[in-house]
């Protein structure tokens, strides 16, 4: 919707853009609830940088839609003002704030030039307010979405880093499991257990379950893909870890791990491990 | 037609998979072992897949159907080298090799293999004996 105001929009705001840019700061100083992380120099210059552009935008005509190229570089800036000030402790409300500040000096300009109750100036108001508010809607999407991406490469980065797959003796890996055990962990601990015994050659691997807080059909079914797996790959898993409680769940859901060897602890497994190998042990007390 | 070549060492059939493993290969496979196992009384058999790359549900049943009827020739069968990937594929189309023995190189597979031969040879209970430490 594009209606032609009497005078155009991007000639009352160059006209009076120095007013314009001293009155929005002014006010946004002299608000009490205004973000006391953003230091007074660079919201005068994010406030320059924003009419200069602004006006930049509005001269090239198009005042609807700010995802034409003609907002390119507003976008940009935009995004870059989101991310410093969300790293300087600013909410997103706060960020759109300051965008939706400029409509008070803005509209004072309008009114009193075309008077009250003007259907143009009321025109030009409405066109104006719309389109301030989709920049400072456009920040607080910018917001969430650099906080997304945030969230995403940490979910990412904890899959990866809770499943170490550890060499314990020679032809035996362990994995220490840390958390709940859906199928998307399952899927890394496979890959990441299979290449580990491929790469070192280990007939055995203790899968130990001390650190997943429950156990329920769903977790026992991605326990035996994974010792099925094994097994495939010519290897033997042990499953370790299992606490009392966890032991009568299984049984409760009357859950057959029958052909899968269990342990209570990881050092049983550890032994066991080492007894199938072939390995012995022996204690000496007066070195101790 | 391409065939894999099966080949006797000792009581032992070796089989190595290196080519493009597609169906009818497959089957060929199922039908010349069938016979060679019969023709040298062969007690064992090593499969070699470390060079299989992509396994879909008919070629997990015809594993597992080798498997079948190596055990009803009195034939001891072992998977060696199976790729993580295969796997992983293996155990999500939910295909189960029951009775299939595996090894991670050749050379344990070949170990396993002459072990559980010589047991059988002994007598029945140190076989049975023997499958228990390697199931």
């Amino acid at each position: 919707m594009t209606r032609e105001t009497a005078v155009p929009l991007h000639e009352m705001i160059s006209g009076a853009k120095e007013e314009i840019l001293t009155e929005w700061i002014k006010n946004q100083l002299s608000d009490k609830s205004r973000s006391k992380g953003v230091p007074e120099a660079s919201l005068r210059n994010s406030s320059s940088e924003f009419i200069r552009l602004f006006e930049e935008a509005i001269t090239k005509g198009n005042v609807d839609d700010i995802e034409k190229p003609e907002w390119e570089e507003m976008r940009h800036m935009l995004a870059e003002l989101s991310a410093t000030r969300a790293s300087q402790g600013s909410t997103p409300s706060d960020t759109a704030k300051f965008i939706f500040s400029l409509k008070e000096p803005l509209f004072a300009r309008l009114t009193p030039e075309k008077g009250q109750g003007n259907t143009e100036a009321s025109a030009a108001v409405w066109q104006l307010s719309l389109l301030l508010d989709k920049l400072g809607l456009y920040t607080a999407e910018t917001f969430q979405r650099t906080r997304e991406a945030i969230i995403r490469r940490q979910q990412k980065e904890m899959l990866e880093m809770s499943t170490p797959v550890i060499k314990v003796w020679d032809g035996v890996v362990a994995v220490p499991l840390i958390g709940t055990l859906d199928s998307a962990r399952t899927q890394i601990v496979m890959e990441t257990l299979l290449q580990k015994i491929v790469d070192t050659g280990s007939r055995i691997a203790i899968l130990d379950i001390t650190g997943v807080p429950t156990v329920d059909t769903q977790t026992a079914q991605h326990l035996m893909k994974t010792v099925s797996a094994t097994r495939l790959m010519g290897a033997e898993c042990i499953i370790s870890g299992i606490r009392p409680q966890i032991a009568q769940t299984i049984v409760h859901l009357g859950i057959d791990i029958n052909d899968i060897v269990t342990k209570a602890t990881m050092a049983d497994a550890i032994k066991e491990a080492l007894a199938r190998g072939g390995w012995s042990f022996e204690r000496h007390l007066e070195s101790v | 037609m391409d065939r894999i070549p099966i080949l006797k060492i000792g009581d032992v059939l070796l089989v190595t998979i290196q080519v493009d493993f597609h169906d009818r290969i497959a089957i060929a496979l199922l039908e010349d072992l069938s016979e060679k196992i019969v023709d040298n009384s062969a007690k064992g058999v090593l499969i070699d897949i470390s060079a299989l790359e992509m396994v879909d549900s008919f070629m997990g049943r015809i594993l597992g159907n080798i498997s079948k009827t190596a055990k009803l020739l009195d034939c001891h069968c072992v998977l060696v080298g199976m790729q993580p990937a295969i796997a992983i594929t293996i155990t999500e189309l939910g295909i189960t090799l029951p009775g299939i023995y595996t090894a991670l190189t050749a050379e344990d597979g070949m170990k396993l293999l002459t072990d559980m031969v010589k047991s059988k040879t002994n007598g029945k209970t140190s076989a049975k004996k023997q499958e228990a430490k390697w199931r």
